[in-house]
């Protein structure tokens, strides 16, 4: 096995590509990230590891706009993203130039897929290690869109997911309780998936949700306080409902 | 005969420019918008060449736009200006771009400013500029008339004026203006002075 993971990404005998595997587990050990896709909203959340006392916050921003219109959230290591991000960004403005028209949702994470790809398959590089969760409005249709991409390059569109630490208990949770939602029943959503695996508190979570009329918006800890708040006192009225006993005969 | 002139008034700056697009003797429309809004509080008036004025301030706004997507925060006028005149100094021994350019600004922490950027990478800061044939007749009437601070009023009456003069001194005048303006609450489109309106499209 040993043999197989060098530097350059070639398969092993039985059909592996060891350092997109790799990658994946540095994608594993990152924090979690969670997307939901509302009629009119689509949230980001992103787990918040508790910041050193002196550092400044907010220059740790973990969701991120690449257009008016499209935002992303990602797992994995935190300066690949950075490198990614700005190719997206500058993509985004130059298919704007080109073609006068901004882009699609499906688009830009074709391109980021196909960066991440293109680093799975060049010497002397090594796959992205992170793995990218994209929103937005699709600039025509008006339709909310969710996305993620992996190291190895590949995407495909979700109604809702998970990544990074403990995806696979918020990928259940969601798979669980979705279900169509709009407005602040989708930041709900989102916020109760990443409670899932995350201490409660707004100090933990970063949550921005975006809409079609204002683009992208970073929630204040203290409205995210609130709505912990509210899902737990409803976590708390769904036990004592449960535990109360039954008055139909 | 293109024309375009800008003026700095009293927490606002305004930008007029012509809009007919000519191609020899033929006008292909009368209406075209030579104010590009480059990004939420800065105007880029520019005149020159059709085909490198376009070129040239598109490749400027999305510029401007991925700086702020980048940084979190928007250039500065006094930035954008500094990077237009660099693209076009950069241009300039190579293939220059033919573009004369106004770039009016609102900054919240120094208010309105304009911006002399010519099409050899000329910069100034200035009050009060104009460029074109017009410009012989916009910039002495500014001469006369501008004083530091002027109202919207004012400054709306000193465009009109300086229109006035370029309709009936220069001999091909263009017969419509656009008058784009900045300050604290955004760029946006003030107004049209026109002469020729385009014939309306008859519905069926």
């Amino acid at each position: 096995m040993a043999r197989y993971d060098r530097a350059i990404t070639v398969f092993s005998p039985d059909g592996h590509l060891f350092q997109v595997e790799y990658a994946l587990e540095a994608v594993r050990k990152g924090n979690a990230a969670v997307g939901v896709r509302g009629t009119d909203v689509i949230v980001l959340g992103v787990e918040k590891k508790s910041t050193p006392k002196l550092q400044d916050s907010r220059s740790v921003r973990k969701i991120v706009s690449l257009d008016t219109h499209i935002a992303l959230a990602c797992a994995g290591l935190k300066a690949d993203a950075r490198v990614l991000i700005n190719r997206a960004r500058i993509e985004c403005q130059s298919h704007r130039l080109t073609v006068e028209d901004p882009v699609t949702v499906e688009y830009i994470t074709r391109y980021i897929a196909g960066l991440q790809q293109k680093y799975t398959q060049s010497g002397g590089v090594r796959p992205f290690g992170l793995s990218a969760l994209i929103i937005g409005f699709d600039p025509y249709s008006g339709a909310p869109a969710l996305y993620q991409t992996d190291p190895s390059g590949t995407f495909s569109a979700w109604k809702a997911n998970a990544t990074g630490r403990n995806s696979n208990s918020m990928r259940e949770f969601l798979e669980k309780n979705y279900k169509e939602t709009s407005g602040q029943e989708t930041v709900k959503l989102a916020i109760r998936a990443l409670l899932e695996v995350v201490e409660s508190g707004g100090k933990n979570i970063e949550i921005a949700v975006m809409t079609k009329e204002q683009g992208l918006r970073q929630l204040e800890e203290s409205e995210i306080d609130a709505i912990v708040a509210e899902i737990e006192a409803e976590k708390a009225a769904a036990e004592a409902a449960k535990k109360a006993p039954s008055k139909d005969s | 005969m293109e024309c375009v002139f800008g003026l700095v008034g009293d927490g606002f700056a305004l930008v007029a420019a012509d809009s007919s697009a000519v191609n020899s003797i033929l006008v292909h429309k009368s209406n075209e918008d030579k104010i590009m809004i480059l990004d939420s509080h800065k105007l880029l008036g520019a005149s020159g060449e059709a085909g490198d004025r376009v070129q040239f301030t598109e490749y400027i706004q999305k510029n401007v736009h991925l700086y702020e997507f980048r940084n979190g925060i928007p250039l500065s006028t006094a930035a954008a200006a500094n990077f237009t005149r660099g693209e076009l100094a950069q241009a300039l021994r190579k293939s220059p771009y033919s573009v004369n350019i106004l770039l009016a600004g609102y900054d919240k922490d120094i208010g309105p400013s304009l911006y002399y950027i010519d099409y050899i990478a000329t910069l100034h800061k200035v009050d009060k500029g104009a460029f074109g044939y017009g410009s012989f007749f916009s910039l002495s009437m500014m001469d006369r008339h501008y004083h530091s601070g002027m109202s919207l009023k004012e400054a709306v009456d000193l465009v009109d004026k300086c229109i006035v003069e370029i309709r009936t001194r220069l001999v091909v005048s263009p017969p419509n203006f656009v008058i784009k303006i900045v300050d604290k609450d955004g760029a946006r489109e003030y107004a049209w002075r026109e002469t020729i309106k385009d014939a309306e499209v008859p519905t069926a």
